[in-house]
């Protein structure tokens, strides 16, 4: 590059000082910077208020009847609730969220959990009832599975159909389709067994890190669950 | 005045067919093959490059006397990575959806060479409103392409057109079209099929020269 600029250096036209070149590159940095922090913080709130009103549905998708929910922290073996802004870093692998319906009774409980699926990351969040031992919702926040394959995790209403009452003990097992006996089997989908499985992975470790914190939660604090938890 | 006008609808003019970026000089390729996958994500694409484009060669023409030579192409990167940065914000905050279906896709504007390209090639030597008019037919011409494909892909692939399905219950989606293969079976057909266009027009005018 440098050599076909250098070419007309016998015409007329004077090289820029460095100061020029350095000068121009500085203002065009400075607009820049102030148009970006412009928009970002103009951007900011909206975006936050999106990604806050995703993770609320999530949540009340996943605990029916839910109305408000609370964000509890792991503190050794057991919860307590913290309250985060928007912008604070949601480490999620630390986090669960309570749902608690208008009567301010508890719905159950909603984790989220991550899992590499057949593509990317799959990210979930589940309603689980502690006192039914089941897991009453299930909601999938990220995934590039396959498209009209391994995306049945999400839009395939049968599949679904298995984590509406899916007892998580002693361990959730993955079976063919059709082939469902127990209350803690899942029917995996035809064409999508390694979406299935990671789905079913994913649950068995999060229940696994979870469900004992939950019930030490439960217990230490004396909470009841609404009704008798889950309302189909 | 007239003639003024007559250059800007011909530089406008020229992007959506004589010199479409997509169909004739096969440029950003990335974002035609990769989130063309439905009719709604090629259309937020080539808006969000509509917006990129124009801003940028508005505001290169505009600068084009006062930016030194030899720092131009940094110049360039820089106007078009911060329009890029603020359509990223401005998605993330008015269409959530939109901006996770297309995710990478929207910060990898930046290195569409249809933009540098479009500054370097003409917005660096033209006066304002000529660079505004050429911006604004390239970036529609890649938007129709983008279409074109998008259409393509979401009809065959899923059976719909814009989330309403087209076809009814009984159709089975030829899934391939929705995955990467299917992006480069649209764009070749299509190709295929702008070419001829292109080549049998071209085969009247000769005839109607040598009559």
């Amino acid at each position: 590059m440098s050599e076909t600029n250098q070419i007309p250096a016998v015409s007329p036209v004077k090289e820029p000082s460095s100061f020029r070149l350095i000068s121009a590159l500085a203002i065009a940095g400075l607009f820049s910077g102030i148009l970006l922090a412009t928009t970002y913080s103009l951007t900011l709130p909206r975006i936050q208020a999106n990604k806050e009103a995703a993770l609320k549905n999530a949540i009340f998708a996943v605990l029916p009847g839910s109305a408000d929910y609370i964000i509890l922290k792991r503190s050794g073996d057991t919860l307590e609730e913290v309250r985060l802004g928007a912008g604070d870093n949601q480490n999620e692998e630390e986090i669960v969220y309570a749902g608690y319906n208008t009567m301010k009774e508890l719905t159950g409980f909603a984790i989220p959990g991550e899992e590499p699926g057949f593509q990317d990351i799959i990210g979930v969040i589940v309603g689980y009832d502690p006192v039914l031992r089941s897991i009453i919702g299930f909601e999938v926040l990220e995934s590039k599975e396959t498209p009209g394959l391994g995306d049945k995790i999400f839009k395939d209403m049968d599949f679904q159909q298995n984590f509406t009452m899916l007892k998580v003990e002693p361990e959730i097992l993955v079976v063919k389709k059709g082939q469902k006996t127990r209350d803690n089997e899942v029917e995996a989908i035809t064409g999508a067994t390694i979406s299935s499985k990671a789905v079913v992975v994913l649950l068995n470790k999060s229940m696994g890190a979870w469900v004992s914190v939950i019930d030490n939660y439960m217990k230490k604090n004396d909470i009841k669950l609404a009704g008798h938890g889950a309302k189909k | 005045m007239e003639q003024k006008n007559n250059m800007s609808a011909e530089e406008f003019l020229k992007g959506l067919w004589k010199e479409n970026p997509v169909f004739v000089a096969v440029l950003g390729m990335c974002p035609a093959l990769a989130v063309t996958n439905s009719a709604i994500n090629a259309l937020a694409m080539g808006l969000a490059t509509t917006f990129v484009l124009v801003s940028s060669s508005l505001l290169v023409s505009l600068f084009r006397n006062i930016i030194p030579k030899q720092v131009r192409i940094t110049a360039y990167i820089v106007i078009i990575a911060t329009f890029v940065t603020v359509v990223d914000f401005l998605l993330a905050a008015y269409t959530p959806v939109v901006h996770k279906e297309l995710g990478a896709f929207i910060a990898l504007i930046v290195v569409n060479c249809l933009i540098l390209g479009r500054q370097e090639a003409f917005a660096s030597k033209n006066r304002a409103g000529l660079a505004l008019a050429d911006a604004l037919g390239m970036s529609f011409g890649f938007t129709f392409a983008l279409l074109c494909i998008g259409v393509i892909r979401e009809v065959l692939g899923n059976g719909s057109l814009f989330g309403i399905g087209v076809f009814g219950e009984g159709y089975e989606p030829w899934v391939i079209m929705i995955l990467p293969p299917g992006g480069f079976f649209a764009l070749g057909f299509l190709l295929l099929a702008f070419n001829g266009v292109t080549e049998r027009r071209k085969n009247k005018a000769k005839l109607k020269d040598l009559n």
